[in-house]
């Protein structure tokens, strides 16, 4: 067979005449990265010039596969190099997500970029600053020690005859300085002999630089993924079956004939799209397509009920453990008091503004995708599987799309738009529409969670024991996506789990069991309701459980909601450092819950809860309204503590910190994906309805530094303790036990009907 | 296929479409403009919105018929990077976006909204958005920074 891989140069030299006609918000750098590419094709780690560029012009491009989802990730990684490098933060380019040009350091997921790539550019940069020292110091003829840079000028203290920039050092040629690398993606360690600054001289990290995207992102001139246009690109709009489980038994090409511009309906397996000259006719020509489908051979859970009784009963294929200490099942039997509760989460959207969207373009033996995926790498091996491409023949190029918070379609639409390209020899752009978007995503995954507790005659608690089932992620990486699904590719695993963090493991109890169990979720052929990692993945839904029962002890053994909490924090000193700030904020009113009855038809109430991911700590405490008559529940305002070691950009975490809060309110108050057992009936905003200017809480932050520790994920985490700080704030202020999210107006009146607590009935 | 005079961002232009095309998409694959954006198609989420004589619509439903000889002002007819307009400005100063892909409509809801009312309260802000969504979760710095605008302005 004859091997149609070729070598990066000749393949980056081959996509050079059809790639980068459209310009990025930020020019790069005319020093175009690395010298010499690995044998397979890759980026080399270990060459300095893999990282970052100098030009003439003084500027510095940084080379990364950490892409930006909205979350500002490019302005802290350019405040990282900067510090480093000891050039104006303005001066930074970044160029990212391009797997002919970046080195794979792994996706950028669960808000640890900067924990996991941000030592990564700490090093690489720092190695960059001795180089060019070294080269200065060789200029001047004199010892590197006795030069400073300031500006990206070196220069030595008390002679201004002898400083030259960086530019002028070495702009537009390369460094050819070989660097330590070992390990890969998030654990490739680099430079490891070179040592970063000290934290205690950082000016650049630590500051709120103004994020580099929104000048251009507020003007029109950013360059999303939808925008990407390419010479002779064709549009392709996919048509999926609207039932789980379906096949195409005929397509109608007359049905669409009469469509101008329309260039080829495409059929591959149960794959079916259609490709146009304009982006209008593709629309009509989807619309217009008449398919006869299958009826569908599966069926679906039909309701909740069916979908919770299916979670509860069926054998889960692996138990994960996080926590096993003593024996929770004795301890219980044997307790004063025990108690029990059980919770469910329903499937949620991640619900992208924008649809998405990538362009492809597939030639005989090479491939150039452009997509928003949080992997590039993920994705060149996603669709050189369905390509039966050698990887090395297929370059994917990360460009912005709408906000992601999580892994969702980005991921699928390259496939869809490499097969149509495919099809027709011609570059084709694919957006999703907004049906497509809200049916097909790969969903948050249901969770149904199960807690048990015994206390003894002193009120104190003996032992806990907490059980989460949910599905795994059927969309995750290694799984086939959904057009290669459908064109015959199959799944030969369950899929990744959906985590263990939340069940209660914060706290110290003397028997204590925390298990995740995985239940099976593959179908024969790929569902609307597949999932993926929804932001703060299995932690919301787990944390919302573990903190509602913690608080439905303390309620039960009449106890303030937080001093309850902090008698099982041990010596967590985080841990009650957060909660401690997060009260003082809120001017949390000791007393335990529910609060006294108050007349009149509004109850209000306030609730707490603490979370911990990836050893973040975040503790929220919400206050709410619930007009008893509608049992429409209003929250007025959160209070977030937030701890994620040292801070890089104070302002960037406040705006991921609102932003999760908000997308938490909306989560724990509406959002739930309707379906029955042929697929979803959300399709659109006003069947799945995302909370609103009219609903939004105020919200206060604290953030606690601590310059002294290395970064840890932040953001994400603030979502989690939302909504049990929601539910708990609700049973203040009613007495009703919220234990089913969302808490719709139905919910709540259920629960106010029900009367007190059902734990005091368990 | 028919031949349609469109006003837009001050000048004067003429396409050649189909006149049942949704404005949206004459704007973004006809001019090259890239502030309105496509959302929904359904007019529910604001993604789409232009100014059309003065008042807000959602390109995404409007056929592009409706539009011809009107005054159209989409994103890019406010400022630039180079010169933003003092609401742009506003959003850049209070950092109110995430991943920005809402930011079209809320700043073109926003110039309406302060064209008609120079001094608006918090409330009026998030009355004249409630039909925009966001997903990152920028609602707040964006009320922030319409009322920031409307401090400068007055």
């Amino acid at each position: 067979m004859r091997d149609k891989s070729l070598s990066r140069r000749q393949f980056l030299k081959g996509a050079g005449a059809l790639v980068v006609s459209f310009s990025l918000s930020r020019p790069a750098s005319e020093a175009l990265a690395q010298s010499q590419p690995l044998s397979d094709g890759d980026v080399d780690p270990g060459l300095l010039d893999s990282w970052l560029a100098i030009a003439q012009d003084e500027s510095v491009t940084v080379f990364t596969s950490k892409v930006d989802l909205g979350t500002g990730i490019d302005t802290a990684l350019a405040q990282i190099v900067a510090e480093e490098l000891d050039v104006p933060f303005k001066r930074i380019r970044m160029e990212t997500g391009d797997t002919g040009k970046t080195v794979d350091q792994g996706p950028s997921v669960g808000s640890r970029t900067i924990e996991k790539a941000g030592p990564q550019l700490h090093h690489a940069a720092a190695a960059a600053r001795r180089e060019l020292v070294r080269l200065a110091a060789d200029r001047f003829g004199i010892s590197p020690e006795k030069l400073t840079v300031k500006d990206g000028v070196v220069s030595l203290v008390g002679d201004r005859s002898k400083q030259i920039s960086y530019g002028k050092l070495i702009g537009g040629q390369r460094l050819n300085v070989k660097i330590k690398a070992s390990g890969r993606g998030y654990d490739l360690k680099l430079a490891e002999d070179v040592r970063p600054k000290d934290y205690k001289q950082y000016k650049v990290v630590g500051s709120s630089a103004p994020r580099i995207d929104l000048p251009a992102k507020v003007t029109g001139e950013f360059t999303y993924i939808q925008d990407v246009r390419l010479p002779g690109m064709l549009h392709g709009r996919v048509v999926r079956p609207p039932v789980v489980n379906s096949k195409p038994l005929s397509v109608n090409e007359d049905s669409v004939r009469h469509i101008p511009g329309l260039v080829k309906v495409v059929q591959e397996g149960s794959f079916v799209g259609v490709v146009a000259e304009t982006e209008w006719s593709a629309i009509q020509a989807a619309k217009a397509l008449k398919v006869t489908w299958s009826e569908p051979a599966t069926k679906l859970p039909a309701n909740p009920d069916e979908l919770y009784a299916y979670l509860k009963n069926t054998k889960s294929f692996r138990d994960q453990v996080a926590v096993n200490k003593g024996d929770p099942a004795a301890a219980i039997s044997q307790a004063s008091r025990s108690f029990e509760a059980t919770y469910r989460w329903p499937f949620q959207l991640h619900g992208m503004i924008g649809p998405s969207c990538a362009v492809a373009e597939v030639r005989k033996d090479l491939a150039t995708i452009w997509t928003g995926t949080q992997g590039p790498f993920r994705t060149r091996k996603a669709v050189a599987d369905l390509l039966e491409f050698p990887e090395k023949n297929v370059r994917v190029i990360y460009v912005e799309g709408s906000g992601c918070y999580g892994r969702l379609s980005p991921d699928d639409v390259p496939e869809d738009a490499a097969v149509m390209s495919r099809a027709v020899g011609k570059p084709v752009r694919v957006q999703w529409m907004r049906e497509d978007e809200h049916a097909w995503e790969p969903k948050g995954p249901p969770q149904l969670m199960m807690v048990r507790a015994g206390v003894d005659s002193q009120g104190k608690v003996t032992a806990w024991d907490y059980t989460d089932r949910g599905f795994p992620w059927t969309a995750a990486a290694g799984m086939p996506l959904l057009a290669s699904r459908q064109i015959g590719l199959k799944p030969k695993a369950q899929g990744s789990p959906n985590g263990t963090q939340g069940g209660g493991e914060l706290y110290a109890f003397e028997n204590q069991k925390v298990v995740a169990q995985l239940i099976p979720w593959v179908h024969e052929d790929p569902t609307p309701l597949r999932t993926c990692n929804l932001r703060a993945p299995g932690d919301v839904a787990r944390s919302f459980a573990s903190e509602s029962f913690i608080d439905e002890l303390a309620s039960e053994l009449g106890v303030d909601p937080l001093q309850f909490r902090l008698r099982y924090l041990s010596n967590d000193r985080r841990g009650t450092d957060i909660l401690q700030a997060a009260v003082k904020k809120a001017q949390w009113k000791e007393g335990k819950s529910p609060a006294p009855a108050s007349g009149g038809s509004i109850a209000r109430g306030r609730g707490i809860a603490l979370a911990r991911r990836a050893g973040t700590y975040v503790a929220a405490v919400a206050e709410i309204q619930v007009n008893k008559s509608s049992g429409k529940a209003l929250v007025k305002r959160i209070t977030i503590a937030h701890d994620c070691g040292r801070i890089v950009a104070p302002d960037g975490v406040k705006n991921q910190i609102e932003g999760n809060v908000i997308q938490g309110v909306s989560r724990a108050l509406i959002e739930e994906v309707q379906f029955n057992a042929s697929g979803v009936t959300s399709l659109d905003w006003s069947s799945y309805p995302i909370l609103t200017f009219a609903e939004v809480p105020d919200i206060d932050i604290v953030l606690i530094n601590r310059p002294e520790m290395e970064p840890l994920g932040a953001g994400e985490p603030s979502l989690i303790p939302v909504p049990a700080a929601i539910a708990n704030a609700i049973f203040d202020a009613t007495g009703a036990r919220l234990r089913e999210a969302p808490f719709t107006p139905k919910r709540i009146t259920d629960a106010l009907k029900a009367g007190l607590s059902p734990a005091q009935r368990a | 296929m028919a031949r349609i005079s469109l006003k837009v961002n001050g000048k004067s232009q003429v396409v050649d479409t189909d006149p049942s095309t949704m404005l949206l998409y004459v704007l973004r694959d006809d001019l090259n403009l890239r502030g309105p954006r496509f959302g929904c198609d359904l007019s529910q989420c604001g993604a789409c919105t232009v100014i059309m004589d003065g008042k807000t619509i959602r390109s995404c439903s409007t056929p592009v018929s409706v539009a011809r000889n009107r005054e159209i002002t989409t994103l890019e007819g406010l400022g630039s990077v180079a010169r933003p307009h003092p609401i742009q400005k506003a959003f850049i100063d209070e950092q109110a976006g995430q991943c920005g892909y809402c930011l079209n409509g809320m700043i073109m809801a926003a110039k309406v909204l302060l064209d008609k009312n120079p001094n608006p309260t918090d409330a009026d802000i998030k009355k004249a958005l409630v039909a925009n969504l966001c997903r990152c979760g920028s609602h707040l710095r964006i009320v922030r920074a319409i009322k920031r605008a409307a401090k400068k302005k007055a």
